[in-house]
């Protein structure tokens, strides 16, 4: 089995059940695989530790567990904390930290008995659409490479996961999506990807950004075992995250086999604007007529405020962000200046040392508008577009049951060419931050290639606790077509 | 409206961030840039909206209903009950500071 890496998850797990393949031999090949650091995806890797994993999983497969995720590899993206391997956010901040603690998520898929390979690299604090604001190891902080073409980014935040994935190294990552952190990266890298309702998966133990936005999904190369995954990292939490939802955990793969005759798939006009590259237009067309084939219709919708959603949600995260991040002052964990005159001081240079300049910036938009004088004018005018936004949807919901339109508006871009310059960045998340400012489930699925040959995503959106929905679109797509089976070279 | 350099110090200090002098021109006008494609939103009549501090309070109860029959009851965010439910792990959770003596985090004289 010499493309044994290939593999997905759902592909493994009969491997492991059936014996033909044990959980340590299955890690061990996959730990080869990450000498010299490929794409620079992983920021942590720990042999012995994964190995151990894999002997506990192997004893379990042996005494008869059938948990299908049982001995399949995985790693997380460095914004999960995790007792095995150490925690840095990609921030110099907490370069070297260890958490005390698992988070919940990475509990879980532990749980069911996945091997951790590591941690995968991500903007610092998430806070990014490139992954090139990564700022440690801070003796040489290294931007991912899209492995598509590595003169390019994979996106971002979780740029790490999306690159780790396509290229082979994992069947498997946890991402984490505050205004598209999963879906643009798995749009820009050819992999599947989903973010699930606000408040499905715990936001324990994951360093908070945007309170009211962070979320956490699965990225992998088919929706099968993107739907195989969420099934084990959602379910309630009620104890240790006060935004987790009170509903059971669900069997995401129930409905991956349902026709998608007389689905109603909503388009907004406003997704397929001038913004929009000829290049990944074309694709995301055909996708929709591929639906059609399959006996879907199409309905014209519109979410008239999609292009405010950038000033709003870059009000609101920001202002979260600055609350959420008070909490490094080099006192209880992470980064302390060596010199300073008092204690204020020491904030001030722990603070400016610890934080990159995306960070830094957001910080500064945050206090500006939670400040006496703008708060009305700012946050709580965001908010209130915010719950606008979020009605536009329930009205749209009215006429369709999934909506379909782009990821992003362009494929990647070339490493660079956009890091001097933020509101670049800000204005091509166009397309995912309706659906994170409403707290939708959103997904990306591989449905072609645009310009240089590079992967385009196209998303789908669904009401509040659809996933299993949009997984089955997604399955369904994916049996017709063979987009999420390209590999780049070299994978 | 433009923030000026005196603004930058300002929201600086409320940050606990410092800049050099170069760095805060930098983010002087970095914040300037932003806040023009912030004026879009300020035009926005909201008047009568309620403004949505959370998703789950905009969640429908009756697409929530079918997955979570509690949801009829409408899906606040919910307080815990007040009793001990972590044990101590002082050590642990030590283990990652910058100084600590005798159990305690220590920080510079605050009191002379």
């Amino acid at each position: 089995m010499s493309d044994l890496h290939t593999l997905g998850v759902a592909q493994l797990s009969a491997l492991l059940h059936n014996k033909d393949i044990s959980a340590v031999e299955l890690a061990t090949r996959m730990l080869a695989r990450l000498g010299g650091n490929p794409h620079n995806a992983f920021l942590s890797v720990d042999s012995e530790v994964t190995l151990a994993q894999a002997k506990a999983a192997d004893a379990r497969l042996a005494a008869g567990d059938t948990s299908p995720l049982l001995g399949v590899p995985i790693a997380h993206k460095d914004i999960f904390v995790t007792t095995d391997f150490p925690t840095t956010a990609g921030s110099r901040m907490l370069e070297g930290y260890r958490s005390p603690f698992n988070a919940t998520v990475v509990q879980r898929l532990g749980d069911a008995g996945m091997v951790s390979l590591g941690k995968l690299s991500c903007d610092e604090f998430a806070m990014g659409s490139a992954n090139e604001n990564v700022a440690v190891p801070s003796a040489q902080p290294q931007a991912v490479t899209n492995p598509w073409d590595v003169s390019r980014i994979p996106g971002g935040s979780s740029g790490g996961s999306a690159a780790a994935v396509a290229a082979c190294l994992t069947p498997a990552a946890t991402g984490t999506d505050t205004g598209g952190s999963i879906r643009q990266p798995a749009a820009f890298c050819g992999i599947t990807g989903i973010k699930p309702t606000y408040g499905r998966a715990s936001r324990y133990g994951m360093v908070a950004f945007a309170s009211s936005l962070d979320q956490a999904g699965p990225m992998a190369r088919s929706a099968e075992d993107c739907a195989l995954l969420l099934s084990a990292m959602c379910g309630p939490d009620l104890d240790r995250d006060s935004t987790s939802l009170d509903v059971k955990a669900e069997d995401f793969s129930r409905d991956l086999n349902q026709s998608l005759k007389n689905l109603r798939v909503g388009v907004p006009n406003e997704f397929f604007g001038e913004g929009l590259a000829a290049d990944v237009r074309g694709p995301i067309d055909d996708a929709l007529k591929a639906l059609q084939a399959q006996g879907a219709t199409l309905v014209p919708i519109a979410l008239p405020r999609t292009a405010l959603s950038i000033p709003v949600y870059y009000i609101i995260a920001p202002a979260e962000a600055s609350s959420n991040l008070s909490r490094f002052d080099g006192v209880k964990f992470g980064h302390r200046a060596k010199d300073f005159t008092d204690l204020a001081d020491m904030y001030e240079k722990t603070r400016s040392e610890g934080f990159g300049d995306e960070v830094k910036r957001r910080i500064m938009i945050g206090s500006y508008v939670l400040s006496h004088g703008y708060y009305d004018a700012y946050y709580l005018q965001a908010q209130k577009i915010r719950r606008m936004i979020a009605d536009d949807f329930q009205r749209a919901f009215a006429s369709c049951d999934v909506i379909a339109g782009p990821v992003a508006p362009t494929v990647a871009w070339k490493l660079g060419d956009k890091s001097a310059d933020p509101l670049a960045n800000y204005l091509a998340d166009i397309f995912t931050l309706p659906a994170s400012l409403a707290g939708l489930p959103g997904m990306s699925i591989p449905v072609g290639f645009g310009e240089g040959g590079m992967p385009v995503g196209m998303q789908l959106i669904g009401n509040y606790l659809q996933e299993a929905k949009l997984l089955n679109v997604a399955h369904q797509f994916q049996l017709a077509t063979d987009f999420h089976k390209s590999l780049p070279k070299g994978a | 409206m433009s923030l000026t350099s005196a603004d930058i110090q300002r929201l600086a200090q409320l940050s606990r961030l410092s800049f050099d002098p170069p760095s805060s021109q930098r983010m002087l006008a970095g914040l300037n840039d932003f806040f023009a494609i912030v004026e879009q939103m300020r035009e926005v009549d909201t008047s009568g909206v309620v403004p949505m501090a959370h998703p789950i309070d905009a969640m429908p109860l009756k697409a929530l209903a079918q997955h979570a029959p509690s949801a009829a009851q409408g899906m606040a965010l919910r307080l815990r009950d007040d009793v001990v439910s972590e044990p101590n792990q002082r050590e642990a959770n030590q283990r990652s500071a910058p100084a600590v003596e005798r159990g305690l985090f220590l920080v510079p004289k605050v009191i002379e």
